[in-house]
């Protein structure tokens, strides 16, 4: 059976329409959630796609952290039932509910970065990366204004100890984020957040590389194994 | 009506490029002596009725839930008066 893969559209979401054909050209069926939906319509996996949802006001993913449909994901991810992909905004919504350590501030040079983007593969332990192999490095898209990612030194130390480092920044360091952090994940593997975007990677046509679909074909691979009956 | 003031700050360990860049700025301007700044957020909070103790406390839960993400950010409540 198809796995269904389900992509939140918040009101100022910007990505989910790509995020949905990655989803589709990994082999999965894409299903489209809506930030007011009650329920998560039986998905198998979720991801939180980018943009600038409720515009970003107070923070960033500040109050979409609060819409209705986040009252049913956020239980099911932190039991480490349901995968969850959260990118750019999906990141910082995702830090926002607590689900991931940390919290992603203004980019040291205060300007939007919009460029492609080398990354190292640190981890492959989670539901989101098993295609990869760690020390793989991997050619997105980074586009952010608000993507340097901060914890406190103690978060950061036990993170790093506990392999919840995903992927960092490869080459000269575009947004200040501490030790080069461009994603986490939860202690179960199953909540993976980064800033750049590999759903912008997925097609020769559009993409800097198809290096992104790495992370849509691991989350299939993973429910394989390991079916979530959410 | 009374009104309940939360200034939101970002942690001091946490680096603030938009204070930075406005201190750079206060010394281009020929504003001497100006160390550093940090730049923070203020909400005005018109509230019903006489602010009470459970009143305040609603405040500080509504600053701590939504208004400041404690990750990174510090708050105070306050009543003007």
């Amino acid at each position: 059976m198809t796995a269904r893969v389900g992509v939140v559209t918040f009101p100022g979401s910007l990505d989910d329409k790509d995020a949905a054909r990655a989803v589709a050209l990994a082999g999965a069926e894409p299903v489209s959630l809506w930030h007011d939906d009650a329920d998560l319509k039986g998905v198998d996996a979720v991801v939180l796609p980018g943009g600038f949802s409720y515009g970003d006001y107070l923070r960033c993913g500040a109050i979409a952290r609060f819409a209705p449909l986040m009252s049913e994901l956020v239980p099911a991810a932190r039991s480490g039932a349901l995968p969850v992909l959260g990118i750019c905004n999906g990141f910082q919504i995702l830090c926002e509910s607590h689900l991931l350590p940390g919290a992603l501030t203004r980019n040291s040079s205060l300007r939007f970065v919009n460029r492609p983007q080398l990354l190292r593969v640190e981890s492959s332990a989670t539901a989101w990366t098993g295609d990869y192999t760690e020390g793989q490095e991997i050619l997105v898209v980074l586009k952010s204004g608000e993507g340097s990612y901060v914890a406190d030194e103690e978060t950061l130390d036990r993170i790093e100890a506990e392999g919840r480092v995903v992927v960092r920044y490869a080459g000269s360091d575009p947004n200040g984020s501490r030790r080069g952090i461009a994603g986490v994940t939860n202690e179960h593997g199953n909540v993976v957040g980064l800033m750049p975007h590999p759903e912008h990677a997925v097609e020769a046509l559009t993409g800097p590389s198809t290096d992104g679909l790495g992370f849509f074909t691991s989350v299939l691979a993973h429910m394989a194994k390991a079916p979530a009956g959410v | 009506m009374a009104r309940v003031v939360v200034d939101v700050m970002l942690k001091p360990e946490i680096l603030d490029p938009q204070g930075q860049a406005i201190a750079g700025a206060c010394s281009r301007l020929g504003f001497d002596g100006i160390a550093q700044v940090r730049q923070g957020k203020r909400f005005e909070i018109e509230v019903e009725g006489e602010v009470d103790e459970a009143r305040l406390a609603d405040v500080r839960r509504l600053a701590e839930t939504l208004l400041a993400n404690t990750v990174i950010e510090d708050f105070e409540v306050r009543v003007e008066s």
